[in-house]
């Protein structure tokens, strides 16, 4: 490590261990918002738990709600990690050193929280074991199942991997003002790493091997997800783009918030000095080329639909642009538009402008899973024919919100722990140096 | 057992079983929570007990409570054995278009029999329009009984299966409550319980060719009633049909029956050019529809008599214009 490194090294240390050490005020309300909103999840899940899913504004027709679309939701934003902090670490991108801890974050937590919204649509939770007891490998869900547990493991092992550094580094600082119990924590999880240059070379190693590895089974997972819906029969959803298309959502899903949480981490960590205009940038030209595939699937997916106008497709696309118009418009135009344009339009590229893009990108990604799973649902092969208004059309219930909110409380919960174990950016990432990766095994 | 003493009971069955009580069973519905009982052989230990009950020719006999028993002891059949067919079976069912009329005893029958509640309905009928010039008719479709099931297929726990006889059942001590099934399957022909059914409370031993007692949080749907075609019998919308609607039967004997008309499967398949619903979808159903010609009775008929709340349904469907009440 050459002296500038070094200097840059204790400069970060300087800044972010305080961080680590001392906890504001501010951090314990937001803490406790997030625990409030948790809280009422909580009491939702208790509720359908002890009321049945009657509770819940699913009905025979819209079977699957809120849950799976949050579902899809959330283990898109994984992808923030999987495809983009993966990538940037095999590219050797030199500007990922601020942001690639984010993304491995959003990574693992999105990870965790997903899979919880398709529990939550299991009618019989005490029957879950059975999924391992009874395997039937024909089923779309058995594939889910493997895929993401794989996925779990692989991506938590990646953000461990690049953890160990600096818990060493944290591990071996003095004058830490801290308890006890915590600086053990540095102690075990440093897995004894002292930086010799036999342990460089392996982790350098191992953490290539888990970064190609965790991009495959992202594409895996997030593709097998696709094909719950794309294996069916239901008009909208046998579609052979699907795989793809779930894939490229998730990428665009996963750049926008890690855009969102860029800003967020900037302001309030005060790092204008390292997270630039020049990441926005970086990181929103890689939201623009995947909006523009993202826009370019979606065109192609309804306009051969529309086009050969199938009986059933036709009336579930003429139902998406009438009941479902502003939706819609929303999330397939001004969603996949807005980053275009103000990414691609240099005059455009502020960093307020970016986060702005992002956050439209992100909520329209949103909306475009509920115009998936909804709609579909609505409009079944033989009409339905119920006097019920609950069970036409779906409308979710407050249970369904207070999980969904809870969700996010629950990411907000985690990353926010996740913040005072370790620094939001990384020292390691940071003080990397090229000459490290000259003695990396080739693979 | 000896054989003369199997000839006994089996004569003595003959006389002393009574199947609900419009076939005169009017004693000892209390006693055991069924209403259905079946003679039974000697047995010493046990106490001596009169009971009235009614025989098929109308007399009133006493006999000891000790002589009848449950017959859903014998009759019930475990999730294991409802996993195999009826050896060298394969059932069909035949819908003649023509004669339905909305009367809704195959709705009632099915509900009745399966305890299900209003809202449940795993034989329905629709309102349906091919296209705006063609006739609306009324179309009952209880489970396809599909032999390229989606269905199961999709299954992630191999609670829904396919039996050698063509009947695809739900094994709800097995169903996790995933609802995929639900969306696999392209007639809507499945049925959550998104609270604790009426049934869950039914002191009988689970079987999945009745479905009963149903669970809160599993899937149910029409099981072609496999117990009743155990005991040889129709299936009970089969039987409730007054317009003899519904033809069923096995397709390796090539016959089919509605209760009175007894009927060379492959000759009304041919002759009436019967067709399955969205056969493009390749799902390969065991159910046939003919077409409605030679009607019966007018559409418009099947709106007559059914309650305000049935009737309420069809209305937002457009064939419903076309056979709505002149005074509407």
């Amino acid at each position: 490590m050459n002296s500038d490194k070094k200097q840059l090294e204790s400069k970060l240390l300087a800044e972010f261990v305080p961080r680590l050490e001392k906890t504001t005020l501010s951090w314990y309300l937001l803490f406790g918002f997030f625990l409030l909103l948790f809280a009422f999840g909580v009491y939702g899940l208790v509720t359908q738990i002890r009321e049945g899913h009657i509770v819940t504004g699913m009905r025979d027709n819209v079977v699957w709600g809120m849950y799976i679309v949050n579902f899809i939701f959330f283990m898109g934003l994984s992808y923030a990690g999987a495809l983009v902090s993966g990538s940037l670490h095999l590219f050797r991108s030199h500007w990922r050193g601020p942001v690639i801890r984010i993304a491995e974050l959003v990574t693992v937590i999105s990870l965790l929280i997903g899979p919880c919204f398709i529990l939550f649509c299991i009618g019989r939770l005490d029957r879950l074991h059975f999924l391992i007891l009874y395997p039937r490998i024909q089923s779309p869900i058995t594939w889910d199942v493997i895929a993401i547990t794989t996925d779990i493991f692989g991506c938590f092992i990646f953000l461990y991997l690049s953890f160990i550094e600096d818990f060493a580094t944290l591990r071996d600082r003095v004058n830490m003002k801290m308890p006890e119990w915590r600086k053990k924590i540095y102690k075990v999880l440093a897995l004894g790493y002292t930086g010799t240059p036999a342990q460089r070379k392996q982790l350098v190693l191992a953490r290539d091997i888990m970064a190609g590895m965790i991009i495959a089974i992202a594409v895996i997972v997030y593709s097998v997800l696709a094909w719950i819906f794309g294996v069916t029969l239901q008009p909208g959803w046998h579609s052979t783009i699907f795989g793809p298309y779930f894939v490229i959502a998730a990428v665009f899903s996963g750049t926008g918030l890690l855009i969102i949480l860029m800003w967020f981490f900037r302001k309030i960590y005060h790092l204008e000095e390292y997270i630039t205009r020049t990441h926005f940038i970086n990181v929103g030209v890689i939201m623009l080329v995947i909006a523009c595939f993202y826009g370019y699937f979606t065109f192609s997916d309804y306009l051969t639909k529309w086009y050969g106008s199938v009986k059933m497709d036709k009336v579930l696309i003429d139902r998406l642009f009438t009941d479902f118009y502003w939706l819609f418009i929303f999330s397939n135009y001004v969603g996949i538009l807005v980053p275009i344009v103000v990414v691609g339009l240099p005059r455009l590229r502020t960093i307020n402008n970016i986060t702005f893009a992002a956050l439209i990108a992100l909520i329209g990604l949103w909306v475009n899973r509920y115009l998936i799973v909804i709609p579909t649902l609505e409009t079944p092969y033989l009409p339905i024919q119920d006097t019920r208004e609950a069970w036409i059309s779906y409308s979710s219930t407050w249970v369904e919100w207070s999980l969904s909110l809870a969700g996010i409380a629950v990411f907000g919960i985690l990353i926010m722990l996740a913040t005072k174990l370790v620094p939001i950016i990384s020292v390691s990432e940071m003080t990397d140096d090229d000459e490290k990766y000259k003695q990396k095994v080739s693979f | 057992m000896k054989d003369e003493e199997i000839d006994e009971l089996k004569s003595s069955r003959r006389e002393f079983i009574f199947m609900g009580a419009g076939l005169g069973v009017i004693a000892l519905a209390a006693a055991a929570g069924s209403g259905v009982f079946k003679f039974k052989g000697d047995d010493p230990d046990a106490k001596s007990t009169k009971v009235k009950v009614l025989t098929t020719d109308g007399k009133l006999v006493e006999v000891e409570a000790s002589q009848l028993m449950n017959p859903t002891e014998d009759l019930y059949v475990s999730r294991e054995a409802s996993r195999h067919g009826l050896p060298g079976r394969k059932f069909a069912m035949v819908i003649d278009l023509g004669k339905c009329k909305n009367a809704r005893k195959c709705v009632d029958a099915c509900q009745a029999g399966h305890h299900l509640t209003k809202d449940q309905e795993w034989m329905r009928v629709y309102l349906l329009q091919e296209s705006p010039k063609e006739a609306p008719f009324w179309f009952p479709r209880p489970c396809f009984h599909c032999d390229s099931p989606m269905c199961a297929s999709v299954c992630p726990v191999g609670a829904t299966y396919k039996r050698s006889d063509g009947i695809v059942l739900v094994d709800n001590e097995r169903c996790i409550g995933c609802k995929f099934c639900m969306t696999g399957c392209p007639y809507s022909v499945r049925v959550f319980n998104w609270d604790k059914p009426p049934s869950e409370d039914l002191d009988i031993p689970y079987s999945p060719e009745t479905n009963l007692p149903g669970r809160e949080g599993t899937v149910g749907k029409c099981v072609f009633c496999a117990d009743k075609l155990r005991q040889g019998e129709l299936p009970r919308c089969v039987q409730a049909c007054p317009m003899g609607v519904i033809y069923f039967g096995d397709v390796i004997e090539d016959t089919v029956t509605n209760g009175t008309d007894t009927v060379k499967f492959s000759d009304l398949i041919r002759d009436k050019a019967a067709y399955r619903y969205l056969e493009s979808l390749g799902t390969e159903p065991s159910v046939y529809y003919l077409p409605p010609t030679d009607r019966q009775f007018p559409v418009e008929r099947g709106l007559e008599g059914i309650d305000e709340e049935v009737k309420e349904r069809y209305k937002h469907t457009s064939p419903y214009e076309l056979i709505k009440p002149s005074n509407e």
